[in-house]
């Protein structure tokens, strides 16, 4: 179990810089995110994009605001549960909340501070009717292990670096690998590009381009997929998995299930200190809405910032807080 | 100021028609949002999630699709390879005056 002052759901910028504000307060702070590394959507979707709005920075690119973030809140020695989904919370009877991820890993916190930008970032699914049904029965969206392709017919759909890459690595493992893509073209990196041309040219591969995968059909289990080619028509094929590499897009997920007033896919807050309808579970950045709201870096900070102070009153509500500037005191981080 | 008239069909068939002003730099899912059309444009118009993905119905001449708008058409799904466009890189400009496009079914 993991117990620290204010729990933060989300290590996007908001959730990061959260953990300096509440540290200037002797606050300890923990992150859950979905995503393997901190940053969430800068790191996730755009690391290589300009951001000319972070006051002070002419320019940054978003992957340099991440790691500056990173370096600063470094001093707080803040927590971090990765690539896990906060899934559950509950209150205790002492008053703290409880949270629990999907892989079972449980924290308690006096304080919740939700920083999930747009959700949680999940695989893309394709509009297959029945592709529900089929989850886990010849279709995933994942690779966790690759040895269950062993000696296996796969079918992969997607034009990115993972469908490439994936198809590259299973034309040793798999029986038979057919790649689907809609357009001729790819634009993932182009020497995995050339080497899945490769192996299509020497039949280890086979590749349908122009084409993508509407239909699947099986009893039980997957065992084909209908196939719609621009010029050719649609055709069957028989295969024991399905993989669809579409990326990712975010979801708001399990959020919307904890008894938190939301408007439009936003936890609606108090702009006093974006605190929510639930006493202790406070709402900042992209993931909260109020009259003006604006979903931008910046407002994120000052949100965090006002929300650390209603934090610390929960947290020590008999404690004195002074309100102190760090040019003062400068960054006394904990041991 | 100027405007330019484009007609939104939304995912039930209703058709919208809007005003869409030519000199606030702004592309067709800003406006879409400006009039609280279903259109989420979550990645800001970065040409990143393709929420924006729409027909057009009009042989109107458009910008030529960038390399970036490509890439996510390849992860978009309902794609149609002669109409399909993102909004978010179309901007609003005097030949886009008359422009109908619909929207897009929403993936999952």
């Amino acid at each position: 179990m993991i117990e620290t002052d204010i729990l933060i759901i989300g290590a996007g910028p908001c959730g990061l810089f959260t953990v300096f504000e509440a540290g200037l307060l002797k606050l300890r702070c923990h992150l859950v995110d979905s995503l393997p590394q901190p940053g969430g959507q800068l790191t996730e979707i755009y690391p290589k994009k300009p951001i000319y709005d972070i006051p002070g920075f002419p320019d940054i690119l978003a992957g340099d605001l991440v790691d500056n973030l990173m370096k600063q809140i470094e001093p707080f020695k803040p927590g971090f549960t990765l690539g896990e989904r906060a899934e559950q919370i509950e209150k205790l009877e002492d008053g703290r909340f409880k949270l629990t991820t999907n892989k079972g890993t449980v924290h308690v916190a006096p304080v919740i501070a939700i920083a999930g930008g747009l959700g949680c970032f999940e695989p893309r699914k394709p509009p297959i009717g029945n592709i529900a049904e089929f989850e886990d029965k010849g279709v995933e969206y994942i690779i966790r292990d690759p040895e269950m392709y062993r000696d296996k017919s796969v079918v992969i759909a997607g034009g990115g670096d993972s469908a490439l890459d994936w198809t590259i690595f299973l034309a040793d493992v798999a029986k038979e690998v057919t790649l689907v893509h809609r357009r001729t073209s790819f634009r993932g990196a182009l020497d995995s590009v050339e080497k899945v041309m490769e192996l299509n040219e020497a039949n280890k591969i086979k590749l349908i381009t122009e084409a993508q995968v509407i239909g699947l059909n099986g009893k039980e289990n997957l065992n084909e997929v209908v196939i719609k080619h621009k010029k050719l028509g649609e055709m069957t094929q028989s295969t024991d998995h399905f993989i669809p590499l579409f990326g990712l897009a975010p979801k708001l997920g399990p959020i919307a299930e904890w008894g938190l007033n939301i408007s439009k896919n936003a936890i609606e807050v108090d702009t006093f200190d974006y605190s929510t309808n639930v006493d202790g579970i406070f709402a900042i950045g992209d993931i909260n809405t109020y009259p003006g709201k604006l979903k931008l870096i910046l407002c994120g900070f000052h949100e965090a910032t006002l929300m650390v102070q209603s934090a610390f009153k929960i947290i020590y509500p008999d404690k004195k807080l002074s309100f102190k500037y760090t040019t003062v005191n400068g960054v006394n981080g904990f041991e | 100021m100027s405007t330019v008239k484009i007609t939104v069909i939304d995912r039930e068939g209703e058709q919208h028609v809007l005003e869409a002003p030519t000199d606030m730099n702004m592309n067709l899912m800003e406006v879409c949002k400006s009039y609280e059309l279903p259109v989420k444009g979550t990645c800001g118009g970065m040409a990143l999630c393709s929420t924006c993905h729409c027909y057009v119905k009009t042989d109107h001449e458009l910008p030529e699709m960038s390399e970036d708008e490509e890439d996510m058409l390849d992860q978009a799904f309902f794609v149609d390879d002669d109409t399909s466009r993102l909004g978010c890189q179309l901007p609003i400009t005097d030949d886009l005056d008359g422009l109908v496009v619909e929207l897009a079914p929403e993936a999952e």
